[in-house]
């Protein structure tokens, strides 16, 4: 089984995000990248099943920042076997949509063998929507996503996609299929950071040449603005000793202490 | 084009859901303005009494098969895509939900219709349909503007439901289906019913709720010192359940429980979307996160900016 790995990074939400002087995206310089964390869940699925029964496992990328390689690397240092990075002309100041996005993984994925990709179900930047599904449309086979756990059995893979409620489904899909991926049967593993710096050392990152960026279905952004977040609550200050007070006396006041 | 708007329909075990209503509800209001028709659409076996239930409806059109009596993301696009194609509505409204996510991004794909996903208000203006979309975990708003037809995923709780149970009977048009809905790649085995938990948060008035901010397993049982201490329960949100620290049983949001307690305290939770989804209804929210630009301050009545274990201390002490 060679299973294909899907990984992006986004803007790490723990930063303070500010707008771009045109109102209309966000400001690049104050975006830190991070790795979507539901790719990394992705990985670790597919690394399971790499211990489970020796599926082949190729992380893969567009290095829309320059900025792939560590997690790259760090896929590697976890267990991945091959990293691959789709290079291209990308303007540092465009968000790839997910459209784009998916259309240049599919060239990329096309030329390469595979029984399954994995991407994380979503992205914080997924603006116009989640690359799997349209990746699958381009590819030509089928898709499932919100998937919380991939079991092989003669042939196809048994799949548990989460409803709401708590319900979940079982499913079979038998392969080529991609599949997103929602949380790995555990947490993701971590990988010394000596462990990353060797690999970074010994191990090579296969480059493949983007196509056009497509950016046909591109939904216009007329305005993009930071939510008054703290529209609605008061905010209580002081000592935790105060707040603590102040939060006891909410209660009382309301008859739930 | 016409100047209809579709509302693909989601149900579960006989039953519409409850997002199903809220779309229907706002495809209604947009009609009012873009002067089209809304037209239901139900995919499963045996559901024209589903199609009936759609009074905020025109019309319903019904696929009816044996292959689409459970959902699968292959057998549904399999009959929505030509559907779509030959009706050439101005909007395609789907939930943003495990259904709509799967459904959604594929049609924008394969009918090159743009798509607007994590939609949470929806306006017109001079013709075109204005969506807002949540992204960036809820910290971030983005106005998008469909001038020409499109399609929306519209998050859980958006739009009041009452809207889209209001009407009378729609009429109901049975569509026919593309040549075969059997030998597919995905196939539906079972519906898998959550465990019962050790405790049922549902049923609790007062909810301390932790998140990634509680930082590792050891923590967990400050949480739980302070639930026993106001009467209540511990749950959390997803990062928490997904590492084992607590059980499935306790995950409040969309994949989650839904939960109304009379208090629900978050401590170190950011407020994504998806949490939001299963407790923004509670009847007293209590934020505590480190961010003061965390997005549950939105929904809570009270936030406090401090480190949820100072808080948490204070409050056993005092207790
Ligand atoms: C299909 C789907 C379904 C999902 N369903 C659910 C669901 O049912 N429930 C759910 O919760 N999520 C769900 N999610 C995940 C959701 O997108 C978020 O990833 C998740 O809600 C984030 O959890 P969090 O707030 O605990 O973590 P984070 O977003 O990482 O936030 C942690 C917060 O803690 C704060 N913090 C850190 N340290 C401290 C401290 N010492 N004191 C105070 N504050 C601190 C930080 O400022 C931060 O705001 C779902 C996602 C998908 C794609």
């Amino acid at each position: 089984m060679h299973i294909l790995v899907v990984i992006k990074q986004v803007p790490d939400l723990v930063e303070e995000l500010e707008i771009n002087s045109d109102g209309t995206a966000l400001d690049p310089d104050c975006i830190s990248p991070t790795l979507n964390e539901f790719d990394d869940h992705a990985l670790e699925e597919a690394l399971l099943l790499k211990e489970a029964v020796g599926a082949q496992v190729t992380v893969l990328g567009i290095d829309a920042t320059g900025e792939l390689d560590q997690a790259l690397y760090t896929a590697m240092a976890k267990g991945a076997d091959r990293a691959k990075k789709i290079v291209g002309d990308f303007d540092e100041e465009t968000h790839l949509s997910s459209h784009a996005r998916a259309r240049l993984l599919a060239e990329a994925i096309k030329p390469i063998g595979y029984d399954f990709v994995f991407v994380g179900v979503q992205a914080v930047d997924d603006l116009d929507g989640q690359v799997a599904p349209m990746l699958a449309t381009h590819l030509g086979v089928p898709h499932v996503g919100v998937v919380t756990a991939v079991h092989p059995i003669n042939g196809v893979v048994s799949i548990q996609k989460e409803y709401w409620a708590g319900i979940m489904a079982e499913m079979d899909v038998t392969p080529p299929a991609v599949l997103g991926i929602q949380a790995a049967r555990q947490s993701p593993r971590y990988a010394p950071v000596s462990k990353v710096r060797q690999i970074s050392k010994e191990a090579t990152i296969e480059e493949i040449e983007a196509g056009e960026v497509d950016e046909r279905l591109v939904v216009p952004v007329r305005r993009m603005y930071l939510p008054e977040s703290s529209g609605r609550a008061e905010f209580i200050e002081g000592e935790p000793g105060e707040v603590a007070d102040a939060i006891l006396n909410l209660l009382r006041e309301r008859g739930i202490k | 084009m016409a100047q209809d708007i579709f509302v693909i329909a989601e149900h579960l075990k006989g039953s519409l859901t409850e997002g199903t209503f809220e779309i229907l509800g706002a495809a209604r209001t947009l009609a009012g303005t873009t002067g089209g028709s809304v037209v239901g659409v139900v995919l499963g076996q045996g559901v024209e009494p589903l199609a009936g239930q759609m009074v905020a409806a025109d019309r319903v059109l019904v696929a009816n098969d044996a292959a689409l009596a459970d959902f699968t993301p292959e057998a549904y696009l399999a009959v929505l895509e030509p559907l779509i194609r030959q009706h050439q509505p101005r909007l395609t409204m789907l939930l943003n939900t495990s259904f709509g996510m799967d459904l959604a991004a594929a049609l924008s794909e394969r009918l090159s219709l743009p798509l607007v996903a994590y939609c949470k208000k929806l306006e017109t203006e001079n013709g075109a349909v204005v969506a807002t979309s949540q992204i960036y975990g809820g910290k971030v708003n983005a106005e998008c503007v469909l001038e020409g037809p499109g399609i929306v995923s519209v998050l859980t709780g958006s739009f009041p439901a009452d809207a889209g149970r209001a009407g009378s009977a729609p009429a109901i048009e049975t569509v026919p289906l593309p040549a075969s809905l059997n030998g597919r790649k995905v196939q539906f085995k079972t519906l898998i019913e959550p465990e019962v938990g050790d405790v049922d948060i549902t049923r609790s008035d007062i909810i301390v709720a932790v998140g990634r901010g509680i930082q590792s397993q050891d923590n967990i049982g400050t949480a739980e010192e302070l639930a026993q201490a106001l009467g209540g329960v511990v749950a959390s949100s997803r990062p928490v359940t997904d590492a084992g620290w607590l059980p499935r049983s306790r995950q409040v949001g969309k994949s989650g429980m839904s939960v109304k307690p009379r208090l629900y305290l978050a401590l170190g939770i950011s407020g994504a979307p998806e949490h939001l989804e299963g407790m923004k209804d509670a009847g007293l929210i209590i934020a505590v996160n480190t961010d003061p630009n965390a997005p549950i301050f939105g929904v809570a009545h009270y936030g406090v900016v401090a480190d949820l274990f100072d808080v948490t201390e204070s409050l056993i002490e005092k207790l």
